[in-house]
């Protein structure tokens, strides 16, 4: 058991390492197979689509954090228990527009990011966009039309990384997604 | 924390993408791909993982850091059999293997089910490659969600 202990350093520091060098191989992937920064952002973004509308059911079950009442409740969730739960992260909830229904997502240090450089030339990469499709895509599962983009990324030698949230509206009837 | 969660499904869709990307191309190139996407999360993931570690005794002592330690940093859990030749082959079988539970456990996606282990192949390759091992690996599967993991050594 001594030598077990010893041998292992900080199992979940590495699983979230695991995860970032995973996706970082995403990437790479992507930039080879489209060269071109806007489709690897669109793509990203779909892949994350496809991952939130799956994920909500996860999140639910293990949050069991009940309803929330207005789009401050949400950004609450989502900031303290979603990114917490699945990235170990707590983004701050700030700039809140003056009618309240948008927000800005405030990441100090993104777990997606760690070791990333970006390489020159690719200006226009938001390399974490699968954030926004993640959030937009499990938003949309509990009725909710969110626009969700980077607006500042560390990444690109902005001081914070900035994801913003949009409420568009309140979808009403649940249309079945992704049957076209 | 769900860390685990995030690992699987961005798996899913990692996989799904090198398919969908590449209609024309045999099934092999994907599976080629997803393994050296593997292999190169492997070989730095291992790095950083066994940084404090003391030095391995032998190859047998590097396969139980595979299957104690690797397998549940990746997996959260163990391999649950490890066989040996001794003679520079392993199999290492996981009797729920993490990737194939969401199959369903019948005979009808049994060819779906590579392409979900090319990329823990790959991981594996790259892990023994970054301890200095040359190997190859290969996957069976003959009744879901269990997996056999063949480790076959190449010595020079």
């Amino acid at each position: 058991m001594s030598r077990q202990a010893a041998r292992t350093g900080d199992p979940r520091k590495v699983n979230g390492e695991l995860f970032t060098l995973t996706y970082g191989a995403l990437v790479a992937q992507l930039m080879k197979d489209y060269e071109n920064d806007d489709e690897v952002n669109k793509q990203l973004e779909k892949m994350g689509y496809n991952i939130g509308v799956r994920i909500i059911e996860d999140f639910l079950a293990r949050a069991n954090s009940g309803r929330c009442n207005d789009f401050r409740d949400v950004a609450d969730v989502i900031s303290k228990v979603a990114f917490k739960m699945y990235l170990g992260i707590t983004p701050v909830v700030s700039n809140w527009s003056p009618a309240g229904d948008e927000f800005s997502l405030l990441l100090e240090n993104n777990p997606l990011t760690d070791f990333v450089e970006l390489p020159e030339g690719h200006d226009s990469l938001n390399y974490s966009n699968i954030l926004c499709g993640v959030l937009k895509g499990a938003l949309e599962m509990i009725q909710m039309d969110v626009d969700v983009k980077f607006v500042q990324d560390h990444l690109k030698g902005d001081n914070i990384t900035e994801v913003r949230l949009k409420f568009i509206k309140r979808l009403e009837d649940a249309v079945p997604v992704g049957e076209d | 924390m769900a860390d685990e969660v995030p690992f699987e499904f961005l798996h899913m869709e990692l996989v799904a993408h090198i398919h969908n990307t590449s209609t024309k191309e045999e099934n092999d190139t994907c599976i080629a791909k997803l393994e050296s996407l593997g292999y190169r999360v492997g070989l730095s993931l291992i790095e950083r993982f066994t940084k404090d570690c003391s030095r391995f005794k032998d190859e047998l002592d590097m396969m139980k850091f595979i299957c104690k330690d690797f397998w549940n940093l990746v997996y959260k859990k163990q391999i649950d059999n490890l066989r040996t030749n001794h003679q520079g082959v392993y199999v290492l079988q996981d009797n729920k293997f993490r990737f194939l539970t969401q199959l369903s456990n019948g005979k009808q996606y049994m060819e779906a089910a590579p392409k979900y282990l090319a990329f823990p192949c790959g991981l594996i390759r790259g892990a023994l490659c970054s301890l200095g091992i040359n190997c190859i690996v290969t996957a069976e599967v003959s009744a879901m969600p269990a997996c056999k993991f063949q480790i076959q050594i190449q010595r020079l």
